[in-house]
Parts: C-alpha cells; structure tokens; sequence
C-alpha cells in the first residue's frame, strides 16, 4: 500500500508552513469601498450572488412566468452597477444587535425610573390624553412603514442593499413596539388610560386619516425601492419626524414629560442611519451615468406622489399642536423644519423637493 | 410620597407581562383601506384559521437575548485563539470547513428574505411578529457564518480556498448541491417554499444535522469555534419550527390544501434528504479523524433525528388531518443511507473531482476503513480500493484520478432535480419535460422536476408554483474545455498563479503540491450532452442498462 506514513501532527497554525497562497487572508472576490475591506463588507459583499457575480449556472429556480430568484425587474430604477452600494451605517449581525439591545435596555430603563419616581402621574392631564390618542395612533404608522420594509428586503439585486433595507425593518418593527410597551407600561399608572384609544385614533380620528393613506401607499407599492425611497427620504421627513421631533420632543417637557423625549429619540437615531443608507443608494442611482437621468425622472415621480400625500398627511395633524395645555412650538416652525430638512435631502440627491 | 409606596414596591413595581406585552404588540396590524397589499408572492394555498402564536415573544426581550448569545459566542472565539485551537486541529476537517462554510451563508440570507413571503400572508399578527424575529435570526445567521469563515482564514494554516469563497460558492461543482437549498426556501409558490420547504421540512428535520451533529464532529477534531457558533445559531431553531408549525395549522384544516401539502412535504423531504445527507453526511464521515467505534455514525444520527424526531414524531400525526405521508420516500431514503451507500458515494465524487474544486480532500486510511467497516458493514470491499487509488494518485505528476482509466471509476450524470450526481446507479431514470430530456437520482427526483414543479398538479391548476431553470448541469458550462483552462476560469488557482486551490492530500509543502502544468491535457464534458444524443430505443436504453449496472473499482498495486 501506499498511503503515506502519518508523520507527528502537523500544526494548523496560520505560518506553520509557506506555500503558495499560504498568506492569503483576505476576501479577495471584491472590490473594498476604501483601501482596504470593512468587517461589513466580509460580511456582506455576494452573500447573494447573481449571474454577474459568479453564478455560473445562473438561478436555477424561477417563478412560473420565468422570472428568476432575484431580477432587476423588481423595481423601475436602473443601475449600471447595483453591487456598488456599501451602507454606511456597515452594519452586520453583531453591531445590529448591540445597536438594538442598548436600545431596549435604555427604553426599559427609562419606563422603569420614571415609574419608580411616579413621573407619569405627574404628566400634564391633557399631555397624557395626547399620548394616549396620538402617540398611540403613529405606532401603528411606525408599524406600517416596518412590515413595508420587511416586504422590501426580499427585493434589492445584492445582498447589500437588502440588508440596509432588513435591519431598517428591524429598526422600525422595534420601535413601533417601544411605543406600544412604553405606553401600556405608563399606562398601568394613569387612572382610566385607554390602552385601545390609539388604534382607534389610526382608524378613525380625520386626524390620523392622512397619515394612513401616506403609509397604506407605501405598503401598497409593488416597487421595493418605492418603498424604501418614500419611507425614508419623504414620509419620514415630512410625517415622521416632524410628529416625532416638531411635536412630541418638542413639546414633552413643557408638560412635565421627561420620559418620552428618551424613547422617541431613539427612533431619530435610527432614523439618522436609515436615512444616510437610503440617501447613499439614492445619489448612486441619480448619479448613475448611464441611467441617472431616467433614475432621477422616476424618483421625481416619487417624490411627487408620496410627496403630496405626506403633504396632505402633514396637513392634518395641525390640530395636534393646539391639544396641549402648554403650547412651546407651532405647527408652522415644525413644518418649516421638516420643509428645511426635505429641501436638505433633495439637494443630496439630486431631486426636486414636492 | 403615599404612604402605600414602600420600598418593597418601588423595586419590584411591576410592568406587564410578556404574554401582554405580546398581545399589545399583536395589535398593531390593521387591514389597509386606502390601498391594498397587492399579493406579490402569490400561493396556490388557501389560508384561514389565524393560528395560535408559537412563542410570546416581544422584540424587546428578543434582541437582548440575542446580545448576550452573540457575546458568549466572540467570547469563545477568542478564548479558542487563546488557547491556540489551531495548533492542534485537524487540518482533514477545517479543509470540508471551506465547501460547508462557502454553502450556507447564502441558504441562511435566503431563509431571512423567505419571511417577506410568509409575513404577509402570516394570519394574525403574533405570528408575523414571529417571522419578524425569524428575518432577523437568519440575517445574524448568514452573518455570523461569514465570521467565522473569515476568522478560519485569518488562523489556520492554508487559508486558500476561504479567500475566494462566495466566488466559489457560484462556480463549483460541489457547491451547487446547495443551490436547490437555498432557491427553493425563495422562489416559487410562497407557502412551498417559505413554510414547506424551508420550515416544515428543512429547519424542523434537518438542522438538527446541520448544526448539532456537525458541531459534535467538530469539537471530536479539535475545533472548538464552529460548535460555539452553530449552537448557537441553532438555538434560534425552535422559534422557527415553531413559526412554520403554526402556519401549518393555519392551512391544514382546509381539506382543500391537502393535495398541495402531500405534493409539498413528499418534495421537500426528497430535496433535502438529497442534498443534505450528501453533503452534511460527507463532512461528518469524510471529514472526521476520529474513529471512535462508539460514537453514532450518519446513518444513526439520521435515524435519531430524521426517523424518530421528525419523522415518527412530527409528520405521522400529521395523518389525523387526513394528510397522507409519504412513508415510501422516508424507508427508501434510509435505505439509500444505509444499504446503498449514498453518503460513501458523494464523498467518493467528491474526491474523484477534488481538482474542479477548492479545498484540499485527503485519502482515508486504514484506521479510518476499519471505523468504516464496523459501522457499514462491506464498505471495504466496495470503497477500500478507491482510496487506496486516492492516496497513490496524490502526487503531482500521477494521473489525475478523474481521468484515470486505471482507477475503475465512472463519471457520473448529474440530477436535474438535486444536482447531486446520479451515485446510486441502479435508481437512474431519466423522463422528457416540455420535450427535452433529463437525467436524475432517483424516482423522486424525477417527479419533483416532472410533476412537482409544474402548471398543474393531478389535474389541479397550482398557477403559483415555481419551475426548474438554469444551467443545471454543472459539467455543461465547461463542455469542451481543457481541465486547466476551466480551473483557471473558476478561480481556482493560487496567488502565484499557477498552484492549484485543491489539493489530494493535507501535504503543505510546495514541492507537493499541483499546478496547472499537472492538470493540463484533460477535457471536460457533458454526460448530459452525450445522453441526449443517443437514439431513442435500443441505444438509449442500452446505455441505462450499462450505467445501472454500475462499476467496480479496480484493485489497487
Ligand atoms: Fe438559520
Ligand atoms: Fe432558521
Ligand atoms: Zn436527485
């Protein structure tokens, strides 16, 4: 026989020997953002490969009316090189979690020592009505908007643009819940809060029925990059954060609220992530040499349409503003903000703001 | 301050309850009315009953659990460095490392994106709220494998062959067995394929394979990192199973899906037993040092967790439905295990192709043929030779065993269906779809191609269901091309341009190691090509009859 004899055992050590290629240890199949890879990009780059991208035998699975596993046909946008997007937020399995743990431990930590000092009873009546019936109706947009990007994730052309889009979800599913935990927690020490008031709100209150329809659109919209793109460069500019930021920070401490400035901030947080992802995927698009101009036609579109319902959205909150006893902020400093803001993320991309 | 607020109270105010948190959270769904959902994945399944909720459970305590799974799992990974894991490896079992880790991370994303699917069609919230958890588990998953790929590559001796490893996924011969793994969880019939095929079958049966005795096998060879990171992605499993459990329930009530959920869980189970047992049986018995005649083999951890866990335990009580289960295809595939060789077969294709690949396969030796006897009584007699030739064919200059005619052994076709070779000889079969001819493995592979995966299914019109396409026979794509030339086109080759990836032996030594010069001279081609050309009648049949009779290996010196 002629199997070699086993020698002592032999290391498995990095350098216990040289040959070719025993010193390469870096991904080599792609090309670095920077000079060298991100720990994102190790994690990310052609995890979902494509037949550019090394699928030799191209998918093998279609849909029945031979669409493949993934096609560029999911949204109308077009780009010369979809694997080019990087998120700048690199996020990757580790920094996620940790990103979202720090941020449940804080929201928990905030419900659990305002409670132990009674604060919630020390909000302002009318304060705890409003979030009550507001607060409690925009979860459910939150909500909306977070179950859209789920949809979504499942669309993008590489593995980058859809793991921007996943933990955007992620982001939005998570606070959609602090929401709805923070309130039936303060709740449990606030005589007759009514824990259904806020969706009755959402599907009811004219208040909130511009709201709805901004987020049904985006739900309903069989474009992924649709729903990305209004989500993140014109509902929430326009809807979101001015609730969030031109309201409820706004207005909380005048009310005695110290609380819920602390978990709704977080959402800004995040939103800041999501937006600079979307507006990195979005100036790559409108600056796409061979399709910027068809790219920025379609996105003006966009804007247009999500444009003028979140305007219509907008609209209809004002009568928030007027509902605290205290009034520190107007509907039309928000609005002015939220319009700077759009105006902000417009010129970044290229686009002409609604 | 009251005077009923003692301080007792104060530490121990209570929130509420997770099962209240969840039902709270389960209320933040509504029924659009300005514009509907459109139903971008469509099924062919009708469901109804909003299943009970499988797990209360809210993000809030989810993503902290996470965390903390995350944190013992670095911790590990730097107490292994520590403790210099690498020195004492086994270099046999890190090289699989390459073809399993180069497989799975994309299955796993595949899994994450599979969940837009099935959220929108989840009835109820709590269970949406369950693949919500679930999306964000496989994107971990997928991402954590990447991980621990890059870190073997950083640590283990000859890091070739990590370093080109989703480009390797796309190419290689081998690792096109785990394509139907992952495509089939996201295309297609949405039920099919994000519930059935993914849930139902893949994750309740064949995880425990995976990511529990994969990592058994691992710890047995010295590395002590790839058990800390599949236990714990296997430890996200149960809410999964328990996620796809429910939405079973949700349609199995309805008679009319009884016919899809045969059709369904018959290809499901065929497809992974195919493609799983291949290549999972192959890392835990090929791949191993340790011959320790007491440890289970394969074939006895698939009795455990195919046979008893899933099988006996989780689909026969399926039949108090009215559901028939395919109780043919569990007794054929256990037989395929343990009386037709289908794990020793793939790992000998696998080996007989090591230079089309990208990791270097050893020869087994005879402390390794005399576990193989005691566990697989005869395996001797049909396998010793061939990897006697292994070991005597694994010096450059030697004659590659693929196109050796002194070895015995005979190239496969491929599987249409598993794209796992037809190994098994005598279960060839080939059938005609839309006109053109096929090869498969088996009976089973041939009605998933034929009639699973198709307009209309025993009469019923199943509009959603997906279909085969693609180049999927891997030898097709380098018909014609000399061996060297394909290597160099797949990348296959090392930094100094010339050195193969793969290796036939763990010789690290570059005085023994192949280049391209050893390979060159040898053309590839098609087995399906060959087959489609010949007449149909007595050549075509004569030319089954020679393949299911199979080959033998000739002896060896
Ligand atoms: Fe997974
Ligand atoms: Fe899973
Ligand atoms: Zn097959």
């Amino acid at each position: 026989m002629s199997v070699t004899p086993q020698q002592a055992h032999q290391s498995g050590a990095a350098g216990a020997a040289i040959f070719a290629g025993s010193d390469s240890r870096k991904y080599n199949y792609f090309e670095p953002k920077a000079r060298k890879a991100s720990h994102y990009e190790d994690m990310t780059v052609d995890v979902q490969p494509d037949p550019e991208r090394y699928l030799l035998q191209d998918w093998i699975i279609s849909f029945p009316d031979g669409t493949p596993t993934y096609s560029k046909t999911w949204t109308k946008a077009l780009s010369s090189n979809w694997h080019q997007f990087r998120a700048v937020d690199q996020e990757w399995e580790r920094t996620h979690y940790q990103r979202q743990s720090t941020i449940c431990g804080m929201v928990q930590s905030v419900i659990e020592n305002s409670r132990k000092s009674g604060a919630p009873k020390r909000f302002d009546k009318a304060w705890v009505k409003v979030l009550q019936d507001h607060l409690g109706a925009y979860k459910h947009a939150e909500f909306g908007l977070g179950t859209s990007l789920m949809q979504a994730q499942r669309y993008g052309y590489t593995q980058m643009v859809n793991n921007a889009i996943l933990t955007n979800s992620s982001y939005k599913l998570r606070f959609s819940q602090d929401l709805t935990l923070y309130l039936a927690e303060i709740g449990l020490d606030l005589e007759g809060f009514d824990h259904n008031a806020g969706k009755k709100h959402w599907l009811e209150d004219p208040i909130w029925q511009g709201t709805r329809k901004a987020v049904e659109a985006i739900m309903g919209s069989t474009d992924f990059l649709e729903q990305y793109f209004a989500i993140n460069l014109v509902f929430e500019p326009l809807v979101g954060e001015l609730f969030r930021s031109g309201f409820i920070m706004q207005m909380a401490a005048s009310q005695g609220d110290f609380a819920t400035p602390s978990v709704v901030g977080a959402a800004e947080a995040d939103y800041e992530r999501n937006l600079a992802n979307t507006v990195e995927l979005i100036h790559m698009l409108t600056h796409d040499k061979e399709h910027g101009v068809h790219n920025k036609g379609l996105f003006n579109g966009w804007m247009a349409h999500h444009g003028a319902l979140a305007h219509e959205a907008a609209a209809n909150l004002q009568p928030i503003w007027s509902l605290p006893r205290v009034k520190v902020s107007s509907f039309a400093e928000a609005q002015s903000l939220s319009k700077n803001r759009i105006d902000a993320i417009c010129a970044q991309v290229g686009l002409k703001a609604p | 301050m009251s005077e009923t607020l003692t301080l007792n109270k104060i530490v121990n105010q209570k929130g509420i309850s997770t099962a209240e948190a969840a039902n709270r959270v389960s209320d933040l769904g509504w029924t659009p009315s300005y514009v509907q959902e459109a139903m971008t994945f469509p099924t062919d399944y009708k469901i109804s009953k909003v299943p009970r909720d499988p797990m209360k459970q809210v993000l809030r305590s989810y993503f902290p659990m996470q965390e903390e799974k995350d944190n013992r799992v670095y911790g590990a990974l730097d107490a292994a460095l520590r403790g210099d894991m690498f020195r004492n490896v086994e270099p046999r079992w890190v090289e699989w490392m390459k073809l399993f880790l180069a497989i799975i991370p994309f299955p796993e994303i595949s899994a994450a994106r599979s969940m837009a699917m099935v959220g929108r069609l989840a009835p109820g919230e709590e269970l949406r709220t369950g693949f919500t958890m679930q999306m964000v588990d496989e994107f971990r998953h997928s991402t954590i494998q990447m991980n621990l790929k890059k870190w073997y590559m950083e640590n283990y001796i000859d890091p070739a062959g990590f370093d080109i490893t989703e480009a390797a996924f796309g190419k290689c011969y081998a690792t096109t067995i785990g394509r139907q793994f992952a495509e089939g969880f996201l295309t297609g019939d949405a039920i099919t394929a994000a519930n059935i095929y993914l849930t139902v079958v893949a994750e309740t049966a064949f995880t425990n394979t995976l990511f529990v005795a994969m990592p058994s096998e691992a710890a047995r060879n010295g590395d002590y990192a790839l058990p800390t990171v599949f236990l714990s992605v296997q430890s996200d499993e149960s809410r999964h199973i328990g996620n796809g459990h429910s939405m079973l329930m949700a349609m199995i009530h309805d008679p009319s899906n009884h016919q899809l959920l045969e059709r369904d869980l018959k290809y499901a189970f065929w497809q992974n037993h195919a493609i799983v047992d291949a290549a999972i049986g192959t890392f835990i018995e090929y791949g191993t040092t340790n011959r320790d005649k007491n440890k289970e083999s394969y074939a006895e951890l698939w009795h455990r967790w195919i046979y008893e866990d899933y099988y006996r335990t989780y689909m026969l009580p399926l039949e108090k439905y009215g559901i028939k289960i395919h109780h043919d295809d569990v007794a054929e595939a256990w037989d395929r295990i343990v009386k037709k060789n289908y794990v020793h077969k793939t790992a000998q294709f696998f080996t007989v192709g090591w230079s089309f690949n990208f990791w270097r396969i050893e020869a087994q030796t005879e402390k390794d043929f005399e576990w193989f006897e005691h566990k697989y009584p005869g395996w001797y007699a049909e396998f010793g030779d061939f990897w006697k030739w292994h070991a005597k064919l694994s010096v450059p200059g030697e004659k590659n065993i693929a196109f050796n005619g002194d070895v015995g052994y005979v190239y496969p076709h491929r599987c249409w269906s598993c794209m796992v070779p037809c190994l098994i000889r005598e279960d060839f079969c080939c059938d005609e779809v839309d006109g053109k001819m096929y090869t498969y493995c088996s009976e089973g592979c041939r009605w998933t191609h034929k009639v699973a995966f198709a307009a209309e299914y025993e009469g019923r019109a199943t509009p959603a269901m997906g279909r085969f396409s693609g180049r999927r026979e891997w030898e097709e794509c380098y018909h014609g091309w000399d061996h060297a030339d394909a290597m160099v086109d797949l990348g296959f080759v090392r930094s100094d341009g010339k050195t193969l990836v793969p290796q036939p032996h763990l010789r690290f030594e570059q005085k023994d190691m192949w280049t391209l010069d050893h390979i060159r001279g040898n053309t590839l081609g098609s087995p399906l090509r060959g087959f489609r050309a010949l007449k149909a009648g007595t050549e075509r049949d004569a030319a089954i009859a020679e393949y299911r009779k199979g080959f033998k290996i000739n002896p060896c010196n």
